[in-house]
């Protein structure tokens, strides 16, 4: 369990970055937290010829919180965003998010944008980014672009992301007035990936019935997916909504895989369950506060 | 000091980093990596290095064509049986068949592992890949075999039957009882999964034609006698040294493993310090695994639930060799009656091949499988009835007065197994009292009423511990009052350290921190079986306390003629002999050294001293007297004609959730008799690691293999070993009945933890949910199916 040769880089800037991914282009990756690469690495499932260490440039280790969300810069790392305060008062999905991610060491290393890139339909995040209509900023040498999530995750383990591109930032927007959100999983031991998830957003009209109820499941498919349950759960006040019919929707609408740790129907149930349980704790969310 | 919750002395160095390892030895060692077979079954056609010659920093490839005849053969059988008709074990390097994914086949060292690790990666092996022989039912008389010459692929059959009493057979017994169960049980594959993984580091002196090894193996008085019969070096110029060991739960019991012979091997011919550090990929698909049985049950039963007869047939997957012999299946035969008393038994078992990882012990070593099976079947026999679960034991228990109660079998140890000492009945209420047994049903019908499910489960079991043959003591005061304690069996983090010294300083009346203790050393002590099977602190205890006994009685005479009084009148306080009731007439223990070797000069102000008292040889007898010996130092043995039985009982109540079908243990409760406790924090601990490993084994752990022999979870992304936010607070209580067979009263108490937890787990599931539990073990995702199944 010892990675094969490559090449270390570790550029000073971002500028320096992107001309060292220009010219590695596919044999080149972005090293952030390590926490998927290095193990990767060392079972020797990935052989990149560079590998651009990001962790110098610290002009993106920056968590931004503005009027329109949340924008975390690539060395931003997970335990970091958990822990602001301004970070869960613009946008308290992510602590809920972050604190089902993995175990705080390696939160402490661990950076949100790498989780973003690394695409893992197990994952926490790109369920999160996706639920809110996020984007992700990349940058190649003399052009940046934004990508919005529904784009963004384009298969397991794949992003939009080019080779020579290097993610810097993402944002996660604030929620409308009115608005909650939950996060809940069911994960064989504490910390583990999730055996299935549900990330929830529920808005409130003004008369404080559901205008709009959307999940995003974990585990759950190739790429995280909008579930949007308006239609199912009725135009009613969150105490008298159909947060059963809600459930019932997703859990047609998704398709998990079975593996060694489930069968695929015991997470179709599972998400049914917990889509449930998240549906009605973002109304109330919505409604309280 | 002895019962004393002393703190574990090892633990300021072993937490804060301090600790020695295999891996932190030998800093400019060259390192070896191997290629190991990705088929689970082949025949090796062709090795090809040609393209790994380049690597810079290469030093040496090795194929089976390359070693000696010693190391081309098959690896030593360690525990024959007669039963075990068709042994088969690999070669350190494959010569021609490979029969499971892992099995090593070309040996590379390098300057280092990451240069090793490359130079494998472009080694190309050409395979013919065979049909693997996968599961234990499906290799069961199966025409495709693993060993070519093992017809059927069954190693080992034994049939073990012990009449009732009046002489009826368990067939006939079932068959003329009034109630009747059949049933089936399935318990899945493990591991030890020690932290740190196997490593072997030799030095070889060129000067001194000497080795020394350093393995982070149970035994390295067993590793050192293999090495040096593989190596064709003399004994005494081989030296195997276990330094501090991250673990080691069974599987670094077996020996020698491959690279412990070829490590040392390679050392030699290179003339260099060689070092292979176990990866945990390795270490998942090339050490050993174990616990995979099939089981069939009959018994038949009275109305009270007193069972008259017991046939069990167990279908044991041993994986591609049997190393260690039968001791697995044999343990789980023996050991399934547990506290007790059976009307008639027949056991039966057939161990198979399959093309999946050896397996060898791993703590508990087959008693977690005879629990499950007997547990199982009580609660069984109390659902037929519709009565308690723990009246249907305690109808079935051994009695205080029956001891010493003879099972009518032969044990492991190929002893009858004869329980030497135990109150079960005083246990089962001890239990039932810590876990509030009789007041569940309120607790339950409270839950229930708020849509929760909560189960209470049962398990007990009775454990063999402190196996012969023999652990030695030696025990050195020297002249500056420090006391050397050493026994050549080996430390895999227990508390060694801290029991052994305890039971030091009580014998010798020294305070602790004189106290050094030395294991796996065979610089120190040469003669040793190892650590395993729950024999530590029993066979080594027990020769501590026996030579510390020896230097005691030579103190005492030593410091009798000095102190001008009778041996009988003294006693050993603090580190000083004394005169009873004769405050003043005193000499340190400490001077008593200096004056147990008479020398004529000193080296240190002790020894200065102690020439005052010296002189006193009369002038026509010889300075050490015949059948003396200079020095103060005593070495025993001690040699159990049987294993001494410790018992435990525990119970459990967990919560299944209605909806998602999680399962968590709310509360973890335990009886434990381990005879008179040495240390009550060592013992908890113990039991606390060994629910731990019994929760995983319960509810997470598996090896999962596809049909094509390959392990899909070889990582601890995969394999499940539950964390410690998965294991409830564990509630202990100790029963202390004495063993009679030793000096010291002790039972062993290291495996103990593990042995019932899969049969409590299921019992108190099966409480919760009314569906029977037939398997262990069980993931929410099966609880969900078998709800879906259920009618
Ligand atoms: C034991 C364990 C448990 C875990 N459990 C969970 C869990 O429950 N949920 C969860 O979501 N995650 C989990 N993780 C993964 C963890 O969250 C990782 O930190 C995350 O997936 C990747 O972030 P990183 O910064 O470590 O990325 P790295 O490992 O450094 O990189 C991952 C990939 O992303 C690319 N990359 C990273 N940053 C950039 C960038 N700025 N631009 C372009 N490419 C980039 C890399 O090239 C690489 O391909 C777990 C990890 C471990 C080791």
């Amino acid at each position: 369990m010892k990675p094969p040769p490559f090449d270390y880089h570790s550029p000073r800037s971002v500028g320096e970055a992107l001309e060292i991914l220009a010219a590695t282009g596919r044999d080149g990756k972005v090293l952030a937290g390590g926490q998927s690469l290095i193990p990767m690495l060392n079972m020797r499932l990935a052989a990149p010829g560079h590998v651009v260490d990001i962790n110098r440039l610290t002009e993106l280790a920056a968590v931004t919180v503005g009027p329109d969300g949340v924008r975390t810069g690539a060395l931003a790392r997970h335990a970091q965003v958990e822990r602001s305060g301004p970070v869960a008062a613009a946008q308290p999905l992510l602590r809920r998010a972050l604190r089902l991610v993995a175990h705080p060491a390696i939160r402490n290393r661990g950076t949100v944008v790498g989780s973003l890139v690394h695409a893992d339909p197990a994952a926490e995040l790109p369920a999160v980014l996706t639920l809110l209509g996020g984007s992700v900023r990349l940058a190649r040498r003399g052009a940046v672009r934004d990508v919005p999530a529904a784009r963004f995750f384009t298969g397991p383990l794949e992003s939009a992301a080019e080779p020579d591109e290097l993610a810097v930032s993402a944002l996660f927007p604030a929620l409308p007035p009115r608005s909650g959100t939950a996060f809940h999983e069911v994960a064989r031991r504490h910390g583990d990936y999730a055996l299935a998830g549900v990330a929830a957003r529920v808005r409130l009209d003004d008369d404080l019935r559901v205008a709009a109820a959307e999940v995003v499941c974990v585990n759950a498919g190739p790429v995280p997916e909008l579930v949007d349950v308006t239609g199912d759960c009725g135009h009613r006040a969150p105490g008298t909504a159909d947060w059963g019919a809600a459930a019932r929707a997703v859990r047609d609408r998704i398709d998990p895989e079975a593996d060694i740790h489930a069968s695929a129907a015991y997470r179709r149930h599972l998400a049914g369950v917990l889509a449930e349980r998240a549906l009605r704790d973002a109304a109330t969310e919505a409604a309280g506060g | 000091m002895f019962g004393e919750p002393v703190r574990r002395r090892e633990d300021p160095r072993l937490l804060t980093g301090r600790g020695r390892y295999v891996d932190d030895l030998g800093a400019g060692a060259l390192e070896v990596a191997f290629v190991r077979s990705p088929h689970a079954h082949a025949r090796i056609r062709d090795i090809d290095v040609s393209a790994a010659i380049d690597v810079d920093g290469l030093v040496a490839i090795y194929t089976w064509e390359d070693l000696p005849a010693s190391l081309a053969e098959p690896l030593p059988l360690l525990i024959p049986h007669p039963a075990l008709t068709h042994g088969r074990t690999a070669r350190p390097l494959a010569r021609d068949v490979v029969r499971h994914v892992g099995e090593p086949v070309v040996m590379v060292v390098a300057r280092d592992r990451y240069l090793a690790e490359d130079a494998c990666a472009l080694i190309r092996v050409d395979y013919e890949v065979l049909r693997p022989v996968i599961g234990p039912e499906r290799a069961a008389g199966s025409r495709r075999l693993v060993h070519d010459d093992v017809p059927g692929n069954v190693g080992a059959h034994l049939v073990q039957e012990v009449p009732s009493a009046a002489g009826t057979g368990a067939r006939e017994a079932i068959g003329a009882a009034p109630h009747t169960l059949a049933f089936r049980l399935d318990i899945e594959r493990s591991a030890s999964m020690p932290l740190e993984g196997r490593g072997v580091c030799a030095r070889w002196d060129a000067d001194d034609g000497s080795l020394r090894v350093y393995s982070s193996t149970q035994t390295s008085t067993s590793v050192r006698m293999a090495v040096a019969a593989k190596l064709g070096l003399p004994l005494p110029k081989v030296e195997v040294i276990a330094p501090d060991v991250g673990g080691g739960f069974g599987v670094k019991v077996m020996h020698p493993w491959p690279e412990e012979v070829l490590v040392p091997w390679a050392a030699v011919r290179l003339g260099r310090e060689v070092k292979w550090t176990e990866d945990r990929r390795e270490h998942f698909v090339s050490s050993a695994h174990e616990r995979a049985q099939v089981q069939f049950v009959r018994v038949g039963f009275d109305g009270e639930g007193r069972v008259l007869g017991l046939e069990v047939t167990i279908l044991h997957d041993h994986g591609a060799y049997t190393p260690y012999g039968i001791i697995v299946p044999i343990i789980t035969s023996t050991q399934l009656l547990g506290p007790y008393k059976i009307g008639a038994y027949r056991v039966e078992f057939s161990s198979v091949y399959t093309n999946t990882v050896q397996v060898t012990p791993y703590r508990g070593a087959g008693r977690p499988q005879g629990v499950f099976c007997m547990e199982r079947t009580m609660d069984r026999i109390a659902r037929h009835l519709g009565i308690d679960r723990t009246a249907v034991r305690e109808a079935n228990l051994i009695q205080p007065g029956e001891f010493p109660y003879d099972q009518g079998m032969t044990f492991q140890d190929g002893r009858p197994l004869i329980y030497d000492s135990g109150d079960y009945p005083r246990s089962l209420r001890m239990l039932r009292e810590l876990i509030g047994w009789d007041s569940f049903g309120e607790l339950k019908a409270r839950a229930a009423a708020e849509g929760r499910r909560l189960g209470i489960g049962v398990g007990c079991y009775v454990e063999g511990t402190g196996v012969g043959p023999y652990e030695g003591g030696h025990v050195q005061v020297t002249s500056d009052g420090r006391v050397h304690v050493s026994t050549g069996l080996t430390s895999q983090g227990q508390g060694h350290e801290t029991v052994f010294a305890q039971i030091a300083a009580t014998e010798l009346g020294v305070p602790l921190e004189r106290i050094s203790v030395v294991t796996g050393d065979t610089r120190r002590f040469g003669y040793a079986v190892g650590t395993f099977a729950s024999r530590a602190a029993v066979m080594s205890g027990n020769a501590i306390a026996l030579a510390c006994r020896k230097v005691r009685e030579k103190a005492l005479r030593i410091a009798a003629g000095v102190l001008e009084a009778d041996p009988r009148d003294l006693e050993i306080v603090d580190g000083e002999v004394r005169v009873v009731g004769a405050p003043g007439a005193s000499v340190p223990l400490a001077t008593v050294a200096v004056l147990s070797n008479p020398l004529r000069y000193a080296f240190d102000e002790e020894a200065a001293r102690a020439t005052q008292f010296a002189g006193a040889s009369p002038p026509d007898a010889p300075p050490v007297a015949e059948g003396e010996e200079p020095g103060l130092e005593g070495r025993d043995y001690y040699s159990p004609i049987r294993s001494t039985f410790a018992s435990g009982m525990h119970a459990a109540i967990v919560e299944t959730d209605p909806l998602t079908a999680e399962i968590r243990v709310l509360r973890y409760a335990v009886v434990h008799d381990c005879g008179r406790l040495i240390n009550p924090m060592i013992v908890e601990g113990q039991i606390h690691g060994g629910v731990a490993q019994g929760v995983g084994g319960a509810l997470y752990e598996r090896m999962v293999y596809d049909e094509h022999g390959q392990l899909l979870n070889a990582s601890f992304m995969d394999f499940l070993m539950p964390y410690a936010t998965e294991i409830p607070p564990i509630e202990t209580a100790h029963l202390e009945t004495p063993s009679p067979l030793n000096p010291l009263g002790i039972k062993g108490a290291g495996e103990a933890g593990v042995i019932p937890v899969s049969a409590v787990i299921a019992s108190a599931v099966e409480d919760a949910e009314g569906i029977p539990i037939d398997r262990m073990p069980l993931s929410p995702s099966e609880l969900f199916d078998l709800r879906r199944a259920a009618p």
